[in-house]
């Protein structure tokens, strides 16, 4: 499933990018940032409350299909800069990170 | 692909964390670039961006050197900091000498050297206390179809 499908399909927003990716590697949900860098596979999800320039560019880097900020964080001007260098597709969701897991791995029927 | 061995230096100021990753960014699209097999490019993106963010946060910045030939890529990344003092402890998975703003910025996981030694074929590191590190990645180019481990 492409990214902008899901997206769509949950009601989350898109902050940035074209969501055009597909998501070939599953949920990956983590904080620090090196451990997201060994970790999380290619063309994963990647669900995230790290708002900032620097999980930009370890999406960038790590090859994730994206980067879902739960919570509803907001990226500030030099993160957004940076989604769009590296071309990243940056979406919102407005729950916790376990609850938005929850709901796109049913619908990417993972559980 | 045939490359007569390609060369691209890099200069990392120290402490900007927003800059944190521009070099490496900008390899992974050379990288892209020359057709390399996707996995090669992941895995030099992910050891280099270690390597220059432990640069930027322990080393006060310093320089990256990319050399690229028919079978393998070379990274060098060195800093004058403060060095490393115990090699093996560094090595160890959760270990950090990372600030609390450092942590706050999601940095301080203490996989840093454990990743660029994952995600490369070949590691080496010198460093000296009060002289500085050179981390030496060398990941080997694939070609399309090889299998890996």
């Amino acid at each position: 499933m492409k990214v902008k499908e899901l997206c769509e399909k949950l009601g989350w927003e898109t902050v940035f990018g074209d969501g055009e990716n597909e998501i070939t590697g599953g949920i990956y949900c983590c904080d620090l940032l090196s451990i997201v860098m060994g970790r999380a596979p290619a063309g994963s999800l990647w669900i995230t409350v790290m708002a900032n320039v620097n999980a930009m560019a370890v999406a960038t880097l790590a090859d994730t299909a994206c980067v879902v900020l739960a919570e509803n964080m907001r990226m500030d001007e030099e993160a957004a800069a940076g989604a769009e260098k590296g071309n990243v597709t940056v979406l919102c969701s407005g729950k916790p990170v376990f609850e938005t897991a929850a709901e796109a791995a049913k619908l990417l029927e993972l559980i | 692909m045939t490359v007569n061995s390609l060369h691209y230096h890099y200069d990392v100021p120290g402490d900007d964390f927003t800059r944190a990753g521009v070099a490496s960014g900008a390899v992974k699209q050379i990288l892209k670039q020359l057709g390399l097999n996707p996995e090669t490019v992941r895995k030099m993106s992910i050891a280099l961006y270690e390597a220059e963010i432990n640069m930027v946060i322990h080393g006060g910045g310093g320089v990256i050197d990319i050399d690229i030939d028919d079978d393998k890529i070379v990274a060098l990344v060195s800093d004058q900091g403060p060095g490393i003092e115990d090699l093996d402890l560094a090595m160890q998975e959760g270990w950090s000498t990372a600030s609390e703003q450092e942590r706050n910025l999601g940095f301080g996981a203490g996989m840093g050297l454990p990743n660029m030694k994952k995600y490369s074929d070949e590691l080496e590191i010198n460093s000296e206390v009060g002289v500085g590190t050179s981390v030496k990645i060398t990941v080997n180019i694939e070609k399309s179809g090889e299998q890996r481990d």
